[in-house]
């Protein structure tokens, strides 16, 4: 089981790099075709700073910060019991590739399912990019299968 | 790309679908590079065993991510003010995945027009995401 004293737990910021190559690899995975995603040339001919990120990109920007193994650790749990329950992104402001994001993630909440066999627990992240602007939030519900 | 109005969408209709080929071992290996959810249940058969599973179960994120594209085929990304998914089901090896949503509210809210879309993401056997999202539209 998993402690409730976790419950407020603030991991350390964490300031990250957005990679060109990073963004066009996910857009690639995905099958994002357009050249805004993919293309350099064709971001700036739109006007943009650099490639923008795909909408679940500060999913990924999440997990760089904090490795999901670094996650179960603390909570002294394992990967195998770990299931994804809920991804939700709010969006303020597009991210391109150039920026350095700051990732700060806290722990909110850790909810008992069904008599403890299951336990979310819920994170809340928040992306502020290098003009001190908040730019996405994401909630996360992390299942745990006991 | 012609970007809907807000006068020109009722509730009801839907948005176009997105199918996506059978999910093979191979695209979960490049979603756990590009992602960086190196979770081993998503590319390694023998941890899966050892998890209780009968094999590698795909990243939910990746079917999210087929989720916002099909968002991005349809509106520029700007106009995404929100998506929530709730993963339902497991996506297996093998299973086509299809992306659909219909738009079940328009509102105003400050100074703009939006949209909320109920979307799901599908495989043959079960509703894999349950998913949400507001669309700012002129």
């Amino acid at each position: 089981m998993i402690e409730k004293k976790h419950i407020g737990h603030e991991f350390s910021p964490v300031i990250l790099p957005v990679e060109e190559g990073r963004l066009k690899f996910l857009a690639k995975t995905l099958g994002m075709t357009q050249g805004i995603y993919t293309d350099p040339d064709a971001a700036a001919a739109a006007g943009l700073p650099g490639l923008l990120a795909p909408p679940t990109y500060p999913f990924v920007l999440e997990i760089d910060a904090l490795e999901l193994v670094d996650l179960v650790n603390l909570l002294g749990e394992t990967l195998g019991k770990l299931l994804h329950g809920e991804e939700n992104f709010t969006y303020h402001g597009p991210i391109y590739a150039g920026d350095e994001i700051t990732v700060r993630k806290k722990i909110t909440d850790i909810i008992d399912k069904k008599e403890g066999t299951l336990q979310f627990v819920i994170s809340h992240t928040e992306f502020i990019n290098q003009h001190d602007e908040k730019v996405a939030e994401t909630l996360t519900n992390y299942v745990f299968r006991h | 790309m012609t970007v809907p109005t807000f006068e020109s969408l009722k509730v009801g209709d839907e948005i176009p679908a997105l199918k996506i080929p059978p999910v093979s071992r191979h695209t979960l290996a490049l979603y756990c590079g590009a992602s960086g959810d190196h979770n081993p249940i998503h590319v390694d058969l023998d941890y899966a065993k050892s998890a209780g599973l009968d094999d590698v179960i795909a990243h939910g994120m990746l079917s999210a991510g087929y989720l916002a594209r099909m968002l991005t085929d349809w509106v520029p990304q700007s106009a995404i003010r929100s998506i929530n998914n709730r993963f339902t089901a497991m996506t297996h090896i093998g299973d086509s995945v299809t992306c659909t949503g219909k738009v079940v509210e328009k509102f105003e809210k400050g100074n703009e027009k939006l949209v909320r879309l109920e979307m799901q993401a599908h495989t043959p056997e079960a509703q894999t995401i349950i998913a949400e999202a507001v669309i700012a539209l002129e």
